[in-house]
């Protein structure tokens, strides 16, 4: 186990004040979790940024990025697209991108691209829970990160959300 | 992870109830993109499609072309007027002329039945069927059974109506399967001439009378009469035809409940249908087009993954 429920919580609390200290009152800043394993990343900062430090309106957005994917045909299996739900217009806001675990950097690649579709940006932003070292294909780094991490490329980073899996937890676990 | 059972579209007899679910999942997806303020994902950058019309077609083509560029494939059109096939060269040779050029899929509109299912047979592509003579229209039914499902919430159950030109009607078949396989009920309207005989062995029923159908069902397709398929006269008139299958404002005020219309274009008004009614806010008639775009991309999309 990486990090236990307590360990993410203290992790969660310390991203959601990072932010705040970057973006003050979200007057000019979206939440964008990306499709499916951030949303729920993204859920938690934002109902922390809400109830435990009364900011009050923070837009979130969930980015499929399925169709922006590079590796289509490529894969074994085919992929399947989620729900994008993205509600306010992006061009001129600062865009925080939310993920679980960063890892080849090609799903961001793929966010980058995909959030083009919704306007321009004025900057974007990556927030991650678990930051992998030494496993990346592009050079994307991190903004905000929950943990760093060392895993060889055997190992898996598995995170887990009481809301779908039942408990808060990180585990490194062998493939 | 979810992918088609067929390799390629030749008609929704061939597809499962499955297939169709998921070719409506992946619309719903497509159905977000197209609202975009930019309509397109890269998906599909290293495919390149033929679009193959032996027969005229204007919303169909764009409709597949649309959702093409839309999806990022590279295109090339080819109508039957400007081309060999007037010279005399055979389909085979035709299809594979275009895929020496590395083409890797083929949406084809073609004016024999069965010309789609006798190209997968010979050519190494995926092939799409944009309508085969009067046999099947597979994309059509799926954007129609899609635009009930999102009008009326769902299709199992619900009880639709065809009306018109059964006969020739590629529309109306494709329909037919798609519908019975999602769990509609179907009821054929229309000139007895222009009904095919033992369509009843395919599960629906029939009746003469457009005001009894219409009262009994959730859902009516009006279809168009299509006079360029007639080699004799199946009714006297188009006047009378229009006075007793066109549906009318009359009609949608006499039922105590609200039925959507559907139409698959091109519209004839005041045949089989009144300009009051298709433009008429029960009519879908230019949501299913909307839907069109979707459906095809779908189709397209989830095809082109079994590219390998």
């Amino acid at each position: 186990m990486l990090l236990n429920a307590t360990e993410i919580q203290i992790a969660l609390h310390r991203l959601a004040c990072q932010l705040i200290e970057n973006h003050n009152n979200f007057e000019h800043t979206v939440l964008v979790g990306l499709q499916p394993r951030g949303v729920y990343l993204a859920e938690r900062i934002k109902a922390l940024l809400v109830d435990e430090y009364g900011i009050k309106d923070v837009p979130l957005g969930y980015l499929d990025i399925t169709f922006f994917r590079d590796d289509f045909r490529r894969s074994e299996k085919p992929l399947e697209a989620n729900k994008t739900q993205i509600d306010f217009i992006v061009e001129g806001k600062k865009v925080v991108f939310i993920d679980d675990v960063l890892f080849t950097g090609r799903s961001i690649r793929s966010a980058l691209t995909a959030i083009q579709s919704f306007g321009r940006p004025e900057e974007i932003e990556l927030l991650v829970l678990i930051d992998r070292r030494f496993s990346r294909h592009l050079p994307i780094q991190p903004d905000y990160r929950g943990r760093q991490v060392d895993a060889i490329n055997g190992e898996k980073v598995l995170v887990r959300w009481e809301e779908k899996d039942g408990e808060d937890a990180v585990y490194l676990v062998e493939q | 992870m979810k992918e088609l059972s067929v390799s390629h579209l030749l008609g929704i007899k061939y597809l499962t109830t499955e297939d169709i679910e998921l070719i409506f999942e992946t619309a719903d997806h497509f159905k977000e993109v197209i609202n975009r303020p930019i309509k397109k994902v890269p998906s599909l950058r290293d495919i390149t499609i033929a679009n193959l019309f032996f027969e005229n077609s204007t919303r169909t083509r764009l409709s597949f072309e649309l959702a093409e560029k839309r999806l990022s494939a590279d295109v090339v059109n080819f109508s039957a007027a400007s081309s060999s096939v007037k010279k005399g060269e055979t389909l085979i040779d035709t299809v594979n002329n275009i895929l020496a050029m590395k083409v890797d899929m083929v949406v084809m509109r073609h004016p024999n039945p069965g010309a789609g299912i006798f190209l997968s047979k010979h050519v190494n592509a995926r092939i799409v069927n944009a309508g085969d003579g009067a046999h099947e229209h597979p994309t059509q039914a799926l954007l129609d059974a899609y635009s009930i499902r999102e009008s009326l919430g769902s299709v199992a159950g619900k009880k639709v109506a065809i009306v018109g030109d059964i006969l020739h009607s590629r529309v109306a078949l494709s329909n037919i399967f798609a519908l019975k396989k999602l769990g509609a009920e179907v009821k054929l309207c229309g000139p007895k001439t222009l009904i095919p005989k033992h369509i009843e062995s395919l599960g629906v029923s029939y009746e003469p009378s457009l005001e009894k159908t219409i009262q009994w069902c959730d859902a009516v397709n009006m279809l168009r009469v299509q006079n360029e398929r007639m080699s004799m006269s199946y009714f006297p008139t188009t006047r009378e035809y229009a006075q007793q299958y066109g549906l009318t404002l009359d009609h949608l005020k006499a039922l105590d409940k609200q039925i959507i219309v559907m139409h698959p274009g091109p519209i004839n008004r005041g045949v089989e249908i009144t300009s009051a009614v298709a433009d008429h806010p029960q009519a879908i008639i230019l949501d299913q087009v909307q839907n069109g775009v979707a459906i095809r991309m779908a189709v397209i999309y989830l095809l082109a993954a079994k590219i390998k």
